[in-house]
């Protein structure tokens, strides 16, 4: 995990955290025991996926669906239930 | 120049908060403390503080108010007693490791059941492993100084810990005294603008207060916590030499009396304290080698203190108002902890006493020396009850 290697007293005090938007270097994808993965010729861009998911994990350019953020993925399944088309398919990690 | 007047300890500290004037004080009143939160609502409402006071739906609601408070930069003060201060619980624990210097005033009383109202000191002494500095006072007076100070020693930056000040429910919280109190313009520049790390109000610099700490690093953030206590003993010595300055008025960390060619000494926390100097200067005119003890700091509990007074003494009987049921009461282990690795060790016994107000007296404290004296107390000892 990232900074843990300094003493005790090289941590702000009271495990507060005086830095801007630093949960994104908090790498949750290990968590994951399913992927979500995506069948692009289903997929209509409605961005439902993006909407639901919990961890901003679905990654969106130019208004187009564009797949997903694994570092951050937790493998809920929220896109794969929301997704009208099911475009999105839960994938077993490491099968 | 200070003028006499006559206070009971709950009206004391209620005045000790109305010179120190806190941003913010939420609390929820409960029997022996509700004279604090009374007599400070009514300098709320005549407008003799800007205090931002906030009368909670609970305890746990209180508590919850003064941390958020504190993390947003407010000078925060509460008070609680028995099950009040059990369902503060769990909101104890996450002011001390939020490292918020929250001052709250703890009217000892029994934690029921049975249910009863008077005093034992079993509600703070459950807190004792809550991170949260605990001083006891022995009278009315003590119950303003303390509070003065513990704003001192909870705010200073090597220490930034949330602070008990503890008094006896109805002995002390309830029985009018003659107090010398300070000028408010003395007690302002004593305990000084409050000064906040990292406030939740500065928006220039987001910070998050109590977020998720996981294995990597929840160890060195609570070994933060236990060198800031340790950094108690010279803040409080500090902060006690300066009040004495002001006030004429002299502390430590534990006050020994009449103990220096002492056999026998008796240890006690709060207003019993007080009734062991009695019966130390009657036994002394009848010739008896006796001295005693007061705990005035539990948290962080000063060994070292301690050592150096019983250290070659040949029995010592410490008094605990508070049993942990199934062990002891709960200083009489760390005493005899802290005097393990003496080289004079005496016999060391305890006696658990006045559990739900139990009246302890001259003649009570007595049987206690007279015990020791002779031999006959045993380990543990349950003083006056019927058995």
């Amino acid at each position: 995990m990232a900074d843990a290697d300094k003493k005790y007293d090289e941590y702000p005090i009271g495990g507060m955290i005086t830095e801007k938007g630093s949960a994104r270097r908090y790498k949750t994808g290990d968590w994951r025991s399913r992927r979500p993965e995506m069948d692009k010729e289903k997929c209509i861009d409605c961005l439902f996926c993006w909407v639901f998911c919990p961890d901003s994990s679905v990654i969106v350019e130019n208004e187009k669906m564009k797949g997903f953020r694994y570092s951050h993925c937790k493998g809920c399944g929220i896109c794969a239930t929301e997704c009208p088309k099911k475009a999105i398919t839960m994938k077993e990690e490491g099968a | 120049m200070e003028r006499p007047i006559a206070m009971n300890g709950d009206q004391a500290i209620a005045y000790a908060w109305k010179q120190i004037d806190p941003d913010v004080v939420a609390a929820y009143p409960i029997t022996p403390q509700t004279i604090i939160v009374e007599a400070f609502s009514d300098y709320v409402a005549d407008g003799h503080v800007n205090t931002e006071y906030v009368c909670a739906e609970s305890e746990h609601s209180a508590l919850s108010l003064c941390i958020g408070a504190s993390a947003a930069g407010a000078r925060t003060a509460t008070a609680t007693a028995s099950a009040g201060l059990a369902y503060m619980w769990e909101m104890l624990y996450i002011a001390s490791s939020m490292r918020l210097p929250i001052v709250m005033a703890v009217a000892n009383r029994a934690l029921s059941g049975p249910i009863n109202i008077h005093c034992d000191h079993d509600d703070s002494m459950g807190g004792r492993d809550s991170g949260w500095i605990q001083i006891y006072g022995e009278n009315a007076q003590e119950a303003y100084d303390n509070t003065l100070m513990a704003f001192r020693i909870a705010e200073h930056m090597d220490v930034r810990l949330p602070a008990m000040t503890c008094l006896d429910g109805f002995i002390t919280s309830h029985s009018l005294e003659n107090m010398s109190l300070l000028p408010d313009d003395v007690v302002k520049k004593y305990v000084g603008e409050f000064k906040s790390i990292r406030p939740l109000l500065d928006v220039r610099n987001p910070t998050s207060y109590g977020p998720f700490d996981a294995p990597e690093f929840y160890f060195e953030h609570k070994y933060g916590q236990i060198k800031a206590m340790e950094n108690v003993f010279p803040v409080m010595r500090e902060v006690q030499k300066e009040f004495a300055q002001i006030s004429g008025r002299s502390y430590d960390l534990v006050e020994p009396y009449r103990v220096d060619d002492a056999d026998y000494v008796a240890m006690a926390a709060g207003s019993t304290a007080g009734t062991l100097r009695a019966v130390v200067d009657e036994l002394r005119a009848e010739g008896k080698k006796v001295g005693s003890l007061k705990l005035r700091l539990f948290r962080p509990f000063p060994v070292k203190e301690i050592a150096k007074v019983l250290e070659g003494k040949k029995a010592v009987a410490v008094m605990d108002r508070a049993i942990s049921i199934g062990a002891a009461g709960p200083s009489f282990p760390e005493v005899r902890s802290a005097m393990f690795d003496v080289a004079q060790k005496p016999k060391i016994v305890d006696y658990v006493y006045g559990l739900g107000g139990r009246d302890v007296g001259v003649d009570d404290v007595k049987v206690v020396f007279s015990q020791l004296m002779k031999g006959e107390s045993k380990a543990i000892n349950y003083l006056g009850v019927r058995q």
